[in-house]
């Protein structure tokens, strides 16, 4: 696989009536704002694009309420044609914070209008203005042009009159390099050269801009990160004046956006990272310790410390790390405690939400405790039903999408731009170590959140069925490996599996779950049979889960399987018992929660149940059952 | 994709960046006649199409247009056979 930076591709897919939920957008739209940025976060065609920003124009005449996005006036001066470009900009704009006023100035009038304070472009006061030009215009788009020092004289003129008579903050571009060599390798060492004059300008520019007070928008290194050869269209060029690539558009207005909701403080301030799958290869829970893949000596290990060292970089130069997982806490804390290859630790974590409780809630506790909004949270999260559900709940955080490559999740992260800075100062350096250092945990304020239609908007479908031969490995590796969604931890080899399996007096249940994101393969396992004491009953002698599936409720749907097929078999009554082991106190509760009576429970914590099978109701499920 | 279909798909792109809901298009329709469609419009809707239909059109290509008939059938040659 690779990564093609032009899709965008941390952003989720557009919403297919993204058109519709436009046009029904208006100043009485409750949480406008938040519609907007949902809207905006996403992968946008041109014609999207530019629907949304007609509709941003229609409701800033209807003088509708915005917020919490943040106003700002731009103006750009472009030496070329713009209108096809600035469509992307409101949307990457909002997608950043920012509820976009652009201004443009006529086609290649930056002298004139920067020197002309009266100019219909500065007419609504700008609260910033680009200067957006390219190597033709300064003229470096040969050998020997001798224009550098003559390009940058204007620039500060322009910069210096704008500063005087407009009052704006200024931004000015840098400049790609086309293509296409002259000498070759010898190129850059050549002062004359194209691409040597335009590193000359380039790196005058920057202390040009430092000196003025000018925030410089890096388009030379987005042209260098797309890949010049791609970047540049020559076509595009001699028939439209277009600098660049039509497919270049979006990702340009990105990274404008990025500079502008830097201005406006919208930056993300905290980094908040799943464990399982994100920060190491397995799942803790499951795989233990020495199974996790993480560090030297594979590739996936040092994909996932790729992810942990980018991280760090980001804690060094000021943004929070908090980890919220779906594990036990103490689980969830053993690879940072104590395996070797780990380079993230707790004392790297201002908080660490290890629990059962869905994402949104623990994100809103993360955000509460760190005093930040959610509109600061960025969530690294490798499973997309939980990046789905955390969109949906809460729109304001920022979701990158993952690829299923490991490899890549670091170069996602780093290209999406959530972090964008104008500076970096002492305090910045210091914010995240002024956080307690002992990775606390945020206290939640639900434990129960309503999932709505989040469930059935899963579209899972779930298989049961009796043991069969294909599946006897897998189900003798869970009842082997499951410790935490273990009722009552009984081992079996693989032989008495196949016993079980032959038996037709036992009921046996192996359960697949899939969903529209992925396949999760055999996620659970049951055994009852005839109860010794009570010829009436069956006893549940077995009953096991994958940590991965909770709450999904594939526990009630096992227990239909199971009431279904005692009463075909004309038993009355299911006894089920919790056996309290080092590991499994999650499920303690769970056969009282699916509606078992509970007979006793003994000083050492085990619990026996029972259940009348006639009196048994279950509610709908949302799953589609396949059937054999 | 037969030529029907693409010149349904080209009157959608057309109404859209022309953000009008009444535009009907022919085989012999020029720009000229269809309301809005200027220069600039043009622009976008050459982008939005090759966006659209996943193709790229050579310059002499573009300029040699005359109708919507013969973008049609520029279309129409660019897709994989």
């Amino acid at each position: 696989m690779s990564f093609d930076i032009l899709e965008l591709p941390w952003l989720p897919q557009a919403s297919p009536t993204f058109k519709e939920r436009c046009r029904a957008l208006s100043g009485e739209t409750p949480e406008l704002g938040t519609e907007l940025v949902a809207l905006a976060t996403a992968r946008l065609k041109s014609s999207q694009a530019l629907d949304f920003a007609r509709t941003l124009r229609r409701l800033r005449q209807d003088k509708a309420d915005l917020s919490p996005l943040s106003p700002l006036r731009l103006a750009i001066l472009p030496s070329f044609t713009i209108d096809t470009i600035a469509d992307h900009i409101p949307a990457a704009c909002a997608r950043h914070g920012v509820a976009v006023d652009v201004a443009t100035a006529e086609f290649d009038q930056i002298m004139q209008t920067a020197l002309n304070a009266d100019a219909g472009v500065f007419q609504q006061r700008p609260d910033a203005i680009l200067l957006l030009f390219d190597h033709h215009w300064l003229g470096i788009d040969r050998f020997e042009a001798d224009e550098v020092e003559d390009g940058l004289s204007r620039i500060a003129t322009c910069i210096g009159h704008l500063r005087d008579n407009v009052g704006a903050q200024v931004i000015v571009s840098t400049v790609a390099a086309p293509p296409g060599t002259l000498f070759g390798n010898l190129d850059r060492a050549m002062a004359d050269t194209v691409r040597g004059s335009i590193e000359r300008f380039n790196k005058q520019l920057f202390e040009l801009a430092a000196e003025q007070g000018a925030i410089l928008f890096d388009v030379a290194a987005l042209a260098e990160t797309v890949g010049t050869a791609r970047w540049f269209d020559p076509a595009a060029w001699y028939l439209y004046k277009i600098p660049f690539a039509a497919s270049c558009s979006a990702i340009f207005g990105d990274w404008l956006g990025r500079l502008l909701g830097a201005m406006r403080g919208k930056s993300r301030k905290c980094l908040v990272l799943d464990c399982d799958n994100t920060l190491w290869g397995g799942v803790i829970g499951d795989d233990g310790l020495e199974n996790i893949v993480i560090g030297p000596g594979s590739g996936p290990g040092e994909s996932f410390a790729g992810v942990q060292q980018l991280a760090l970089d980001l804690k060094a130069r000021g943004i929070l790390l908090a980890v919220s997982s779906k594990n036990d806490d103490a689980v969830a804390r053993l690879p940072f405690a104590q395996h070797p290859d780990m380079l993230l630790r707790e004392k790297d974590l201002a908080l660490f939400q290890a629990n059962w409780t869905d994402k949104p809630t623990n994100l809103e506790a993360v955000a509460r405790e760190l005093r930040i909004g959610l509109d600061s949270l960025v969530l690294l999260d490798d499973n997309p039903a939980e990046r789905a559900q955390v969109r949906a709940a809460l729109p304001m955080v920022a979701v990158p999408e993952l690829p299923s490559d490991p490899a890549y999740y670091s170069v996602y992260l780093a290209s999406a731009g959530y972090f964008e800075a104008l500076s970096f100062s002492e305090e910045d350096r210091k914010r995240a170590d002024s956080y307690a250092t002992d990775a606390k945990r945020a206290e939640l304020l639900h434990e129960v959140r309503d999932l709505g239609d989040y469930l059935s908007a899963l579209d899972m479908a779930i298989s049961l069925r009796p043991f069969d031969s294909v599946g006897r490995q897998r189900i003798a590796q869970l009842i082997n490996k499951s410790n935490q969604f273990n009722l009552t931890t009984r081992r079996y080899t693989e032989a008495e599996v196949e016993r079980f399996e032959r038996d037709e007096g036992t009921f046996t249940l192996q359960v697949r779950l899939r969903d529209k994101y992925s396949d999760y393969g055999m996620i659970a396992v049951c055994i009852a049979g005839p109860s010794d004491a009570d010829e009436r009953a069956w006893e549940v002698d077995t009953w096991l889960m994958s940590c991965r599936v909770l709450g999904r409720k594939v526990e009630h749907a096992m227990l239909r399987a199971l009431v279904d097929a005692a009463s075909a078999a004309g038993r009355t009554v299911i006894y089920a018992r919790y056996l309290k082991a080092a590991k499994n106190h999650m499920v303690a509760s769970m056969f009282d929660d699916l509606g078992f009576e509970r007979i006793e429970e003994t000083e050492t914590g085990d619990r026996s149940y029972r259940l009348a099978v006639e009196a048994f109701a279950m509610e709908a499920l949302p799953h589609a059952v396949e059937a054999d | 994709m037969g030529e029907g279909e693409i010149l349904e798909q080209v009157q959608a792109v057309v109404a859209d960046q022309l953000d009008r809901d009444d535009v009907a298009l022919n085989m012999n329709t020029v720009a000229a006649s269809v309301d809005g469609w200027d220069s600039l419009a043009h622009v976008r809707i050459m982008i939005a199409v090759e966006e659209e239909f996943g193709v790229r059109f050579d310059m002499s290509e573009i300029t040699s247009l005359g109708n919507v008939g013969d973008l049609v059938r520029l279309i129409e040659a660019k897709q994989p056979s």
